[in-house]
């Protein structure tokens, strides 16, 4: 069995999150990933904004920085850009990475600087109560959608690609291996990854959409995600109202800090 | 300008005299937003900091830079950022969370008008109380000011070390004349100038508390890197620097964050004084308006008038105990500002009734002039 240990700090436990909530799936889904790359505890940084998501650089091992709302990937540049041996992995949530922090998102990803981010998509603000969030889907109910949203939600990956990132997943906390595989082909890969991973909230977006029982939420993502490969023999009609996973970018770019070095070089040549 | 650091004279903006002090500092990480009357600040650094080996970014917005310069400064490089009143209001945010976290760094704010957008190329002094209380939550701050391209030099690395010493955000104040007045400047010789770099724990990673009650109050935060694996956070922590809400960890942490600025307020506070010895009205200037108060005092007493000058050169924490003691021989303090009384505030609250205290007050973009300082003297001496 695989030792979870050395990667958390038992002393925060128990831990914040709710029954039912999927964060705690990809923290044991990243630790594994992690573990299987032997990336230096000392040499790694894990940075986070605000929200249920982003309270879990407390329970790992490293040199962890949770920072304000929506800022995770100012900070994370900051970090990366000083010092870019660092391993910089950012944790952030749908309404921190895309509301709040939506203009620090499409920067970084175009900026294409080396950074790991995992966004846990859970449809709503969590920690707050339940608010609509830029990817609450429309006609869902939130407590400040109490007669449905009328808003279209963000494609918040496809923003990420269109942005400039050179490596875009998604992934689900119910397909758990894929969920480990996507986190760790965005730790190896050179350039803004990011993973963006489906994640329950029972309690703030369950309990208002007839899925208040954590199962169904898991079995709504069990049947609703379909892989890529799948995905790209479904007609329009069968692909209606199913997430793709799997993923969704993987090129080759100029990577910030790599072309900062190069701009010194030159500099310091001339 | 190229970057000569030989004890030469040379001529130079006020902005670009604050990007050569930063990196005479030791400043190796700059993040920044383009903004009048800043932008020299941000674009001298770009020039200067990869020859060094130094990192620049500009990035997407003014809240960006705030975080990207905290986060490089979590890593053990010297950071500043540097900005004008709309983007002062922008960063304020990530003040706080510097405040709250101690993380060392430096925020230029060349002031120009306000509120809003203002006079974007025009003088002015309204951000003074802005730097003191403009984030929110219960903190201390230290704020410095100066008044030509030479003294921005030697209070940017100034700022610096207070920074890295009191391991807290840095606020330099100038404005739109000091920083793009091309004026002498004599750049000392490295050698010469005197760095403070922030403390490395002395404890094995083991028994490491970041945020321990010291004597002095001041944390000694390991280098993100270095084998000393804590946590960072913007909300109320205990020593471990983990998130609480143990009412008594709260309090104390809070109060030593306040105390380790407070308590050592003697060795932070600096003013200049002249002719204050036998002085009937001082009149009390800081920034660019100082120099126009200098010629105010000496204009006076060409007329037989005892004026004398206090100049702070650090206003937050506010000189109090100097301007008492100076109204204990004055009549009057006339104070003139680029606001509306924002300082004289303070200097009211300093003579405690022993003092009258004038405000001469423009806000009209245009700098006061010797004169009209002169004449408010004269209406009330």
């Amino acid at each position: 069995m695989f030792n979870y240990l050395k990667f958390i700090r038992t002393r925060n436990f128990p831990h914040i999150w709710c029954p039912g909530c999927g964060d705690g799936i990809i923290l044991k889904a990243l630790i594994r990933a992690i573990d299987g790359l032997d990336i230096s505890r000392d040499e790694a940084v894990m940075v986070s904004g605000i929200g249920c998501s982003s309270r879990t650089p407390g329970y790992v091992d490293i040199n962890t920085l949770h920072t304000t709302h929506g800022r995770a990937l100012p900070f994370a540049t900051g970090v990366k850009h000083a010092s870019p041996d660092l391993n910089v992995i950012v944790v952030t949530g749908d309404g921190d990475a895309t509301a709040i922090g939506g203009n620090h998102y499409i920067h970084a990803a175009r900026r294409n600087i080396n950074l790991t981010v995992l966004l846990y998509n859970n449809y709503i603000y969590g920690m707050t109560g339940g608010q609509c969030s830029p990817t609450t889907p429309r006609g869902d109910r939130a407590s400040t959608a109490p007669y449905g949203n009328i808003e279209p939600p963000f494609n918040t990956a496809g923003l990420a690609i269109s942005a400039g990132a050179s490596f875009v997943a998604r992934a689900d906390v119910y397909n758990v291996k894929r969920c480990e595989k996507m986190i760790r082909q965005a730790l190896e890969k050179d350039g803004f990854s990011l993973v963006e991973i489906l994640t329950p909230c029972p309690t703030a977006y369950g309990r208002r959409n007839r899925m208040a029982n954590p199962v169904k939420l898991m079995e709504w993502l069990r049947d609703n995600t379909v892989p890529v490969q799948k995905w790209e023999k479904l007609s329009p009609e069968e692909r209606e109202g199913k997430v793709r996973v799997g993923v969704l970018a993987d090129t080759e770019k100029p990577e910030f800090t790599a072309e900062y070095r190069k701009l010194i070089e030159r500099v310091q040549g001339e | 300008m190229s970057v000569d650091r030989s004890g030469k004279v040379k001529m130079m903006q006020g902005n670009q005299a604050c990007a050569e002090g930063a990196i005479a500092a030791g400043c190796r990480f700059f993040a920044g937003y383009p903004i009048t009357p800043s932008s020299e600040i941000a674009e001298t650094m770009s020039r200067n900091l990869p020859g060094i080996g130094g990192k620049f970014i500009q990035m997407e917005d003014e809240l960006g830079a705030m975080g990207a310069t905290i986060g490089a400064s979590l890593t053990g490089v010297k950071s500043m950022t540097a900005t004008s009143g709309p983007g002062f209001s922008l960063k304020q945010e990530n003040i706080g969370y510097a405040c709250m976290a101690e993380v060392p760094c430096v925020i230029v704010n060349v002031m120009r008008g306000g509120p809003s957008t203002g006079m974007p190329t025009l003088p002015s002094q309204m951000d003074v109380q802005q730097a003191r209380w403009g984030t929110h939550g219960d903190h201390s701050i230290i704020a410095l000011v100066a008044c030509s391209a030479q003294e921005t030099y030697e209070q940017t690395v100034r700022a610096f070390n207070l920074a890295e010493r009191f391991m807290t955000p840095v606020i330099l104040l100038l404005d739109e004349i000091v920083g793009h007045t091309t004026e002498k400047v004599v750049i000392p010789d490295q050698s010469d100038i005197e760095i403070v770099s922030r403390e490395k724990p002395e404890e094995s990673p083991e028994d490491y508390l970041p945020y321990r009650e010291t004597e002095t109050g001041i944390p000694v935060l390991a280098k993100f890197g270095t084998g000393y694996r804590y946590n960072v956070t913007g909300l109320c922590h205990d020593s471990t620097g983990f998130p609480t809400n143990d009412s008594e960890e709260i309090e104390k942490n809070i109060r030593r964050i306040v105390r380790k600025i407070e308590d050592n307020r003697n060795q932070i506070i600096d003013y200049r004084e002249k002719m204050t010895g036998d002085a009937e009205v001082i009149i009390f200037a800081y920034g660019s308006v100082s120099r126009s108060a200098r010629s105010a005092v000496a204009m006076c007493r060409e007329e037989g008038i005892k004026a004398g000058i206090l100049e702070p050169t650090v206003i937050w924490p506010f000189c109090y105990n100097k301007v008492r003691e100076l109204a204990e021989q004055v009549n009057t303090f006339v104070v003139p500002e680029m606001n509306l009384g924002q300082m004289a505030r303070e200097v009211k609250l300093g003579v405690e009734g022993k003092a009258e205290v004038v405000s001469l007050n423009r806000i009209d973009g245009e700098p006061i002039k010797p004169a009209q300082i002169v004449e408010k003297v004269k209406e009330v001496v």
